[in-house]
């Protein structure tokens, strides 16, 4: 009997400590896809980062249509993921309608917005209008020309939000400064779409465009391309792109998608839910790259000015308007 | 809108065209034969892939096109086979071929190159680069046609040219050749042609094959001459705009080159112009968008002369019934 006992709660155990492993953490990347040299690699890279320094594991998928939003959210949550973290403003409701059914479980989703969190939500923001606010300064500082472009991905406000950040960091520097605005498309094949991509950058060239930021995912890398083929000067999105065209990429704006991964994976199942954690210039959140690919473009005196307007931005002297505060751009028509 | 914007649109547009263009010649043999084909997205994908993916490892272009051009032509084969050897439905193996090559293009991206489904940027050799025609730059100082010539006319990749010589091609091979008249026959009546002692299922698989080798062109062109590399489902969603081009130009080759540059023109004023305002009548680019769709379904519905297809089409031919 006591060795029937034996094995039942040893058996009992193993079950218990199974249930524990269980308990990963899953990431959902968004339609762009996980390799997007952008916002889900990122996502990516600090979940990898997780697993290295820790030798966790996590379950991961990439979507491959709208539809399956929801059920890979329910999949991973039904399968004892915690938390379960997704990327991209699209999840947001489909995070919303399933976190009820699984109170147990954590859900992060980040760059989305609800009006009321639900108690085991938690949403990552980002203050993308800070970043590119200072990439714009120095767009600005570096065009010749007076004129530069901005090409956004699927035009939503998260896009125009960074397109109004750079347009206001640009006119702080010029204000007399033209600032060409177009937006690659209306669904989400804007995402992936380099061709688009490429002739909206020759288009902005031909009204005298001498730096370009492409804030549009896949089709950045097309942006991108026909900035360095045309002889111009571009900037890169939420992951460091500086090395796709070795000094022809002036910068790139840094969203820390992977540092919000990995804190939300280092936490846990004990993360703090139901609220909004806000990531800006402050803590980290956003920046600019600097590496030695572009070291040759960006001249001391240009840094100084930048980093001057970031400690101000920080300590709160100097304001950059959000585009959600009134859904309008105090210098720039979309 | 000053004379040197004009000629940038145009420029634009005749870029933008190209791939509609050679997709929708494409599609026109094809259909013509009586093999419906919305594949062509699926076949322009899987060329953009492995044209990209061959010059990247070879570094020579022309590899790539050779390449690209039998990935689509594999496609194409596959097509064939299901819709006119075993008779099945050529919607549904047209919407195959497009599921098969988007999801195969980034496993074997992924596999061949560990970038995350695309391919390296190409560089030199690697790509197809612009060419000045000759006289190019003398004639650039002459007024209204200089810039005409050296802005709009030369300055393309090769590719570029080539499509728009198959146009002309494409008319005298249906219009003026023994097999151009089979090949539309077979669309239309492919019992008189059996009759007649020609084969049916060889006249459909050789417009297959031609189909294969211009949607080959096509994807080769996306991603060697417009683009410097693969990136997934990088054709987002031209070879549909090619078959609505297709249906616009009432299955006629000559009409198809306008209705691309009508389609090609559309998007180049909407990347050109976010909104246009008419004199207090604002457009917003999702209208320029939508119009070549919306043109097609005005030309469907017979608003506006009538868009008949070849009469056999979609059906596979069986010999006596």
């Amino acid at each position: 009997m006591t060795l029937m006992h034996k094995f039942m709660s040893a058996a009992a155990g193993l079950a218990l400590s199974a249930g524990a492993a269980l308990a990963e953490p899953a990431l959902i990347f968004d339609l762009g896809g996980k390799f997007d040299k952008s916002f889900n690699e990122a996502a990516f890279n600090g979940a990898q980062r997780w697993a290295e320094e820790t030798g966790g594991k996590f379950l991961e998928i990439e979507l491959q249509s709208e539809a399956q939003r929801e059920q890979a959210l329910r999949r991973f949550a039904e399968s004892g993921a915690n938390p379960v973290i997704t990327t991209g403003f699209a999840f947001a409701d489909p995070v919303n309608n399933v976190a009820g059914d699984y109170p147990d479980t954590k859900f992060v989703n980040i760059d989305g917005w609800l009006p009321e969190v639900p108690a085991n939500v938690q949403l990552i923001g980002f203050q993308e209008h800070q970043g590119s606010y200072l990439v714009g300064m120095l767009a600005a500082m570096t065009s010749k020309s007076g004129t530069i472009g901005f090409i956004g991905g699927m035009d939503i406000p998260l896009i125009r939000h960074f397109g109004c950040g750079y347009a206001q960091g640009a006119k702080a520097v010029n204000p007399d400064i033209k600032i060409v605005a177009n937006m690659t498309g209306t669904t989400p094949t804007a995402w992936n779409d380099p061709v688009k991509g490429s002739e909206l950058t020759k288009a902005q060239i031909s009204q005298g465009a001498d730096v370009v930021y492409a804030a549009a995912g896949g089709t950045g890398v097309g942006v991108l391309q026909t900035a360095a083929d045309e002889g111009i000067l571009s900037i890169g999105v939420d992951s460091n792109q500086n090395y796709l065209h070795s000094g022809k990429v002036l910068t790139s704006m840094l969203k820390r998608v992977d540092v919000a991964v990995y804190d939300s994976m280092k936490a846990g199942g004990a993360m703090e839910t139901g609220g909004f954690t806000v990531l800006g210039l402050a803590e980290d959140g956003v920046g600019y790259a600097m590496d030695e690919h572009n070291a040759a473009l960006v001249t001391a005196d240009m840094q100084a000015a930048v980093e001057e307007a970031k400690a101000k931005i920080i300590d709160g002297s100097l304001e950059v308007v959000a585009y959600y505060t009134n859904d309008s751009c105090p210098v720039l028509d979309f | 809108m000053d004379f040197l914007t004009l000629i940038q649109i145009l420029d634009s547009t005749v870029r933008l065209a190209t791939p509609l263009l050679l997709a929708c010649l494409a599609g026109l043999y094809s259909e013509r034969a009586g093999i419906f084909d919305i594949g062509l997205e699926g076949k322009m994908l899987a060329a953009a892939f492995f044209s990209a993916a061959i010059a990247a490892l070879t570094g020579n272009v022309w590899l790539g096109l050779l390449a690209g051009i039998v990935a689509s032509m594999v496609l194409s084969g596959l097509h064939g086979l299901a819709s006119i050897t075993f008779r099945g439905n050529q919607l549904i193996s047209g919407v195959a071929i497009n599921f098969l090559a988007s999801g195969m293009t980034v496993l074997i991206a992924q596999d061949w190159f560990r970038q995350g489904g695309r391919t390296p940027s190409l560089s030199g050799g690697a790509r197809f680069s612009p060419i000045t025609l000759p006289f190019a730059e003398a004639v650039e100082d002459v007024p209204v046609l200089g810039p005409i010539y050296s802005e709009l006319i030369s300055g393309h990749s090769i590719l570029v040219y080539l499509a728009a010589a198959s146009v002309p091609l494409t008319w005298w091979v249906l219009y003026r050749t023994r097999f151009g008249l089979r090949l539309r026959a077979v669309g239309e009546a492919p019992e008189a042609v059996d009759t007649a002692g020609v084969s049916v299922v060889g006249l459909r698989f050789a417009a297959v094959a031609i189909c294969g080798v211009l949607c080959g062109i096509a994807g080769a062109y996306l991603s060697t001459a417009l683009q410097a590399g693969f990136v997934k489902e990088m054709t987002a969603g031209r070879g549909f705009i090619a078959l609505a081009a297709l249906i616009f130009a009432k299955w006629r080759p000559w009409h198809a080159m306008w209705a691309c540059l009508l389609f090609g023109f559309l998007q180049a004023v909407a990347l050109r112009y976010q909104n246009i305002d008419l004199g207090g009548l604002v457009i917003p680019v999702q209208v320029m968008d939508a119009l070549p769709y919306i043109l097609t379904v005005v030309i469907l519905a017979g608003f506006v002369g009538k868009a008949i297809p070849p009469r056999a089409g979609g059906e596979p031919y069986i010999k006596e019934r």
